[in-house]
């Protein structure tokens, strides 16, 4: 076994650590607490009103723009960290193809705030 | 066989794949959108897994942070904004199904196939040092160096496709009105 | 090769620190809070109400935890898992002491106090953070109700907007710290790289400057604000606190929590609390760098180090309660258009201005 994948049993341990601590403090919970069920705790809480419609509301189209946004800049830094470590060697060729890249990305998100989509009204 | 079966890599592997068959099933299958979702995160983390077996670390959490962290959760935004409201269970089946499952065949039957071709009876020595971040530059800044510069134009398409679908056209006489004030 | 006993104690160790120090800032907020209003605050529970968080902890054991009829069951149990366990992940990778020789099975070994030393650390953060976000939006959806779900949305399209410009100003001190003499070529990314590059001293020939740090803060400023903004927005903390406004959405995305499932997700904010300002203290404030660490040597100095690791990441904190008790909340809009029109936009002009300079340093002026 080498070193590389006894980093990653580590990761998988503390995965596991960090789920029985959850379970843990849940279970002794369960053990101690009381339980009083009356209908109208398991009404659905809206300030202390009896709810009104369903629970599911419709959310605003615009939170899917962000959401895109993010992926975008998200696979741009992505994309930047390989090259921000080779940086040396790639050399001017690396820098311009990198420049042309961030550009690319960046004329996106100046269309998304002159289109006004990131404007809350 | 009994080789195959003394390495412990290969186990881990065969769990590996159990699960994202198992999730991919799911993903199909689920009639509530959020676990269809949360099944395909199943299905990234574990194919990260795989990455990681094949100790190619930087493109294993590539995965999990593009995919599960950020192109998912696109998709949870995609169910808000759309199916919520509708209730949990609705039924997500329709006449298309035969047309879908040939569709999967042929995909599959492609890339195993490829796959075939490409690394037959290879042995794959991926197991060991982790493949390192400058390596995976120099391939990506030199020979997939087109590819890369593509990305960030369907990147940009992508943008524009979803600012187009989700913004609400104006008259002129509007967009006026809406700067005096 | 390290045996599995060490691995083993080396997640303890992270698991510890990272509990403990939980426990003891929520006291120290609410200590902080009370005095910066002029109250006493928490003072019965032990000397200084020091234990007040543990009995706190121990009366939600005692409390009735409530299913609302209308949740989604599995979705809705799971949540507090993916709250916490990302949130102690992110903690694997930071450094909290100095590495130290050891001798191993006759060997010399250099143990190095970071529980997990990966090459592509400053990732791992990342998608962990970026993991955290199920949490808000899954116990949002999963509860049934209008408030929850609407605070769950926007906690999320929240969380995501600061996180690409945090990883817009990583970026920005990775290709800072590559370009630095004697890096080698995959240790950029490892966050015990960036903490070991922060050692010494600018200007160690000028002795009167020879005591400013060669920290991160100073040639990347820029990036360690759009970094610091970002980790407030991350953790859903004042002036950021949207989630959980309780004028507009009651208390947000766990509003239909009780008992100890919402105490996981109160656990889990403080985690991200503490594991971001590591975080913060690792890439930008020489990590568990300070002085007088070449003077004395062994275990004094490794506990020395861990000291000012702590202190480090204290003031950072000091820094997220001071801001809670200054700042009034922001409006929706104007948090989205801060991350979206000068956040991400500043990070963008930042990465560019930072790849010149190293490029200069690098190829020369392109005119000379």
């Amino acid at each position: 076994m080498t070193e590389y994948f006894q980093d990653y049993i580590t990761v998988g341990a503390f995965i596991g650590l960090g789920a029985v601590l959850v379970l843990a403090m849940l279970g002794v919970a369960s053990l101690l607490r009381p339980s009083n069920p009356t209908k109208a705790k398991y009404l659905t809480y809206e300030c202390g009103v009896d709810p009104v419609g369903d629970g599911w509301a419709q959310s605003h189209v615009r939170y899917y723009i962000f959401g895109l946004l993010f992926v975008i800049f998200d696979v741009e830094a992505v994309f930047i960290f390989p090259w921000a470590i080779k940086l040396e060697e790639l050399g001017m060729f690396g820098l311009v193809e990198m420049v042309v890249f961030i550009a690319i990305l960046t004329v996106g998100l100046v269309y998304a705030i002159r289109k006004g989509v990131l404007k809350w009204e | 066989m009994a080789d195959w079966i003394s390495l412990p890599v290969n186990w881990v592997f065969l769990v590996l794949a159990l699960v994202i068959a198992f999730a991919g099933v799911k993903v199909v299958t689920s009639r509530n959108l959020i676990h269809a979702a949360l099944s395909l995160v199943g299905v990234l983390a574990s194919t990260a897994a795989l990455f990681l077996l094949l100790s190619a670390e930087f493109v294993a959490w590539v995965l999990v942070l593009v995919y599960v962290g950020a192109v998912l959760v696109l998709f949870l935004f995609g169910i808000m904004i759309t199916r919520a409201p509708m209730g949990r269970e609705v039924s997500l089946d329709n006449e298309r199904r035969g047309l879908a499952a040939i569709t999967a065949l042929a995909t599959f039957a492609l890339l195993a196939g490829t796959s075939w071709v490409a690394f037959g009876d290879v042995e794959i020595e991926g197991v060991g040092d982790p493949i390192t971040t400058g390596d995976l530059a120099d391939s990506l800044l030199g020979r997939y160096l087109i590819p890369f510069e593509i990305v960030s134009f369907v990147l940009l398409a992508a943008l524009i496709g979803g600012i187009a679908l989700a913004r609400k056209d104006r008259s002129p006489a509007e967009e006026a009105e809406r700067t005096d004030a | 090769m390290m045996p599995i006993w060490l691995a083993l104690a080396k997640v303890l160790l992270a698991f510890v620190v990272g509990l403990g120090v939980v426990v003891l800032l929520v006291w120290f907020e609410r200590k902080i809070v009370s005095d910066l209003q002029n109250r006493i605050g928490p003072n019965r529970a032990g000397p200084f109400g020091i234990l007040q968080t543990v009995a706190d902890g121990l009366k939600l054991f005692f409390k009735e935890q409530i299913t609302p009829s209308r949740v989604e069951r599995f979705v809705f149990e799971l949540a507090p898992f993916l709250a916490v366990v990302p949130a102690l992940m992110l903690f694997l990778v930071v450094p909290i002491a100095r590495p130290i020789e050891i001798t191993l099975d006759g060997a010399p070994y250099l143990l190095s106090f970071a529980a997990l030393d990966i090459n592509v650390g400053l990732l791992f953060a990342l998608a962990m953070s970026s993991i955290a976000v199920y949490a808000i939006v899954l116990a949002g959806w999963s509860s049934g109700s209008k408030y929850p779900l609407i605070g769950g949305v926007r906690g999320s399209a929240q969380a995501i907007s600061y996180e690409a410009a945090m990883g817009l100003s990583m970026v920005a001190v990775v290709m800072w710290v590559t370009t630095l003499p004697g890096v080698t070529d995959m240790g950029a990314m490892s966050v015990n790289e960036i903490v070991l590059r922060q050692q010494g001293t600018f200007f160690p020939d000028l002795l009167a400057l020879s005591w400013i740090p060669q920290w991160n803060l100073i040639p990347q400023f820029p990036a360690f604000v759009i970094f610091m903004i970002a980790i407030f927005a991350e953790t859903n903390r004042a002036p950021f606190d949207l989630v959980e406004a309780e004028q507009e959405i009651v208390a947000g995305f766990n509003t239909e929590y009780s008992g100890m499932r919402f105490a996981m997700f109160f656990l889990a904010e403080y985690l991200n609390m503490f594991t971001m300002s590591a975080l913060a203290v690792s890439l930008f404030l020489g990590g568990w760098g300070g002085p007088f660490l070449d003077t004395i040597d062994g275990w004094a100095a490794t506990a020395l180090s861990f000291g000012y690791f702590l202190f480090k990441t204290g003031l950072v904190l000091f820094l997220f309660v001071w801001v809670r008790a200054t700042l009034p909340r922001f409006r929706y809009d104007q948090l989205m258009q801060l991350g979206w029109k000068r956040l991400i936009p500043t990070a963008l002009l930042w990465l560019i201005l930072t790849t010149l300079v190293v490029s200069f340093r690098e190829f020369g002026a392109p005119w000379a």
